[in-house]
């Protein structure tokens, strides 16, 4: 085995997609990167995994002895997230992969439709989300005269401009509070659900009096607005193969740079000097199954970044996610059988807190093989028990589950500390939200934090070309 | 990014033809990868290259005749194979393959048919691999620094099923002979009639999230291009 140079100036831990990205970016940007994984493939807790390997991770799905994931195919046809979610398709994460040319590894496809449910139970409709005035004007979710309110409400909202006062309507978004602003349109409590819900994508109700949230609303449904327009079905998009390809995507960027990648990679003791601050890394790479001590070796750092579950002293959890992963052979009723689609039930139609999300997709995605759909049905736990009663209005709403895989709730964690005192950066767990625009948020801090600078990835790889890229 | 495919000329007629494959390289470090690549595509050779920092995305188009034009669109590993860590995302899609060994490194072969199995589990059953013995001029020099025979090598090639050169990257020697043998094994014609896959933008639904302008890139937004 070649020898690992004796120090690196950021050693990363785990392989999740927060940690590529900021792998990556710190390769592009000179840095001497090693970047190590425990685990055997990429990804870590936004890997996809084929049928097989879901199947043992959810020991409970089957009986131990047989192999029900045959009769679905070639295990390997299937790549079935860990985390369900959608790249919202003028999100920042699209912006840091065009920046970083990353896009030239994966090919992204849209989501064939943006759903929303009004009501519950039998009574329950299922209608797409308008994406602007046009569309709410024909949406079946209003009545005659709230499509008119709703209208003037996008309108306004797509005409915004924080520098010119005079598309402000009178008032001040950095101090008004959403329910102000709805007030003044006169929306109804439905089209106020939808709107915050599937539109701004709150997952809870507590902006609406939360004091300067107005502006954050506005631009929530701004993204969303603006994302649907880019490519016309959904504002949504998705890489074929699955999301682990993301995080593959920005390793490669980080290697082409120089980076170091090791998987099968335990850690084995982290080195602090005298100031607190960490020194150096002994790590030991052994394949499964390998015979013998596996390759061991230390080296100095002067950073590490990794993900919550390398230092569980150094995290805190902040709150449980639930999720079932569902295969399906049939399209959701009332979508209009799209091939992929978002289903937000707005936490009010159901009597909850929190929003159930349905995210689905299909081999239109080359996930899984052709006549099959894999939703995937979560929210955020709020109850200490029963839990898979808490997700039960998103899988009725899913018809005939030929597999389900659900386990116990997720615990989400964060970091307890900042880093500075340790260099030590941890990334947050990937939330309950349906896009990945909190994570791209993470990873800005996490920048922050580190580097004592805002990341900037627009022009990042300019006059870093290699060998003549084409 | 598996093989596109744009037909000039008239639908179903003798038109040119203009297929694009990616091609991955396998082999162990130091065996000449990022040499011959950048031998076949730019025609420069270094002799104190570094190890693989990378050639990021690297593309190369072949004439077989004055109808046919392949397109190479080749991935170097990245130094990602040196801890055994490619990811399955570098095979996937590829249509064909080079795995390069140094024929003065006996263990160097052995390496390269470990490559040529995990070829056959993870890329698609009908990928081309040409096997490619590198550093030939360093035995032409001294033919006592030979580790593998030629003979051994082509009958474990032709066992396998692979095309087989020896070639010096150095001196250029094979080069365009092996990327040639490849493009000529391709199905270009399946390719032809729309059978391989298309790229995102071509796809039903599929996006084109467009690339960075590169500086200086042919047609950027400087100069008038009419």
């Amino acid at each position: 085995m070649e020898e690992i140079a004796p120090s690196y100036d950021l050693v990363v831990l785990g392989t999740g997609l927060t940690e590529c990205i900021l792998s990556g970016v710190a390769s592009v940007k000179g840095a001497k990167v090693l970047h190590m994984d425990r685990n055997d493939h990429y990804g870590g807790a936004s890997a996809s995994v084929n049928l097989e390997t879901l199947f043992k991770a959810y020991p409970n799905s089957y009986t131990p002895g047989t192999e029900p994931w045959k009769k679905y195919g070639r295990p390997n046809d299937w790549n079935i997230d860990l985390v369900p979610k959608l790249l919202m398709s003028n999100g920042e994460l699209t912006n840091i992969l065009v920046s970083t040319d990353v896009t030239r590894y994966i090919e992204f496809r849209q989501v064939a439709g943006s759903y929303v449910q009004q009501g519950q139970g039998s009574r329950a409709t299922v209608a797409k989300v308008p994406s602007d005035a046009g569309e709410a004007l024909r949406s079946p979710l209003m009545g005659l005269f709230e499509k008119r309110r709703a209208r003037n409400f996008l309108n306004w909202v797509a005409a915004f401009d924080e520098a010119n006062p005079s598309t402000h309507n009178g008032m001040n978004l950095t101090q008004a509070t959403m329910r102000q602003v709805y007030d003044k349109f006169g929306l109804e409590a439905t089209t106020r659900d939808f709107v915050g819900h599937s539109m701004a994508l709150y997952t809870t109700d507590d902006y609406i009096d939360n004091r300067g949230m107005a502006k954050n609303c506005v631009e929530r449904i701004r993204l969303y607005v603006n994302s649907m327009a880019r490519y016309g079905k959904s504002p949504y998009i998705y890489p074929l193969y699955g999301l682990g390809e993301l995080p593959q995507g920005f390793a490669r960027l980080s290697a082409i740079y120089g980076g170091t990648y090791m998987l099968n990679t335990n850690v084995d003791e982290i080195k602090y000097g005298a100031d607190g601050k960490v020194e150096g890394i002994k790590a030991t790479m052994k394949e499964r199954g390998e015979a013998g001590e596996g390759f061991k070796f230390e080296t100095k750092c002067k950073k590490i970044i990794a993900d919550p579950s390398y230092f569980p002293d150094k995290v805190q959890v902040v709150g449980h996610m639930l999720k079932a992963i569902c295969i399906l052979n049939h399209p959701i009723d009332k979508t209009d059988n799209s091939d992929s689609l978002q289903l937000i039930i707005p936490q009010s139609q159901v009597g909850r807190k929190h929003d159930i999300y349905i995210a689905m997709v299909s081999s239109a995605h080359n996930v899984c093989p052709k006549g099959y759909y894999i939703a995937i049905v979560s929210t955020v736990a709020e109850t200490s028990a029963n839990h898979h009663l808490e997700l039960q209005p998103g899988l009725e709403r899913l018809g005939k589950i030929e597999e389900q895989f659900m386990g116990p709730p997720i615990p989400l964690y964060g970091p307890k500390a900042g880093g500075e005192a340790d260099n030590v950066f941890l990334s947050k767990s990937y939330d309950a939200s349906s896009h990945f625009e909190t994570m791209t948020d993470d990873v800005r801090d996490m920048y922050r934090r580190a580097e004592g600078q805002e990341l900037v990835v627009e022009g990042l790889k300019d006059g870093q070309n290699l060998v003549a890229e084409e | 990014m598996a093989a596109r495919m744009q037909q000039g000329g008239r639908p179903g007629g003798g038109g040119a033809r203009f297929a694009q494959f990616k091609l991955v390289l396998l082999g162990e470090s130091a065996v000449g990868k990022s040499s011959l690549v950048l031998r076949f595509v730019k025609d420069q050779f270094d002799d104190y290259r570094e190890s693989t920092i990378g050639a990021a995305f690297l593309t190369q188009t072949i004439a077989l005749d004055e109808q046919t034009t392949v397109k190479f669109e080749i991935w170097d590993t990245a130094g990602q194979e040196r801890y055994k860590s490619l990811a399955p995302m570098y095979y996937r899609n590829a249509n064909c393959a080079v795995v390069v060994y140094d024929i003065t490194q006996a263990s160097s072969l052995d390496k390269a048919k470990s490559w040529v199995k995990e070829l056959q589990r993870q890329a698609n059953e009908n990928i081309v691999i040409c096997l490619a013995g590198n550093k030939l001029d360093l035995v032409t020099e001294q033919p006592d620094k030979r580790a593998v025979t030629t003979a051994d090598a082509e009958a474990y090639a032709q066992e396998a099923n692979l095309l087989f050169f020896e070639t010096s990257a150095k001196t250029s020697e094979n080069v365009k002979e092996l990327f040639t043998a490849i493009a000529r094994k391709l199905p270009i014609e399946q390719a032809s009639q729309g059978r391989g896959a298309r790229g995102a933008a071509g796809r039903p639904g599929g996006v084109d999230l467009g690339s960075r302008q590169e500086p200086g890139a042919q047609g950027g937004a400087s100069g008038c291009n009419c």
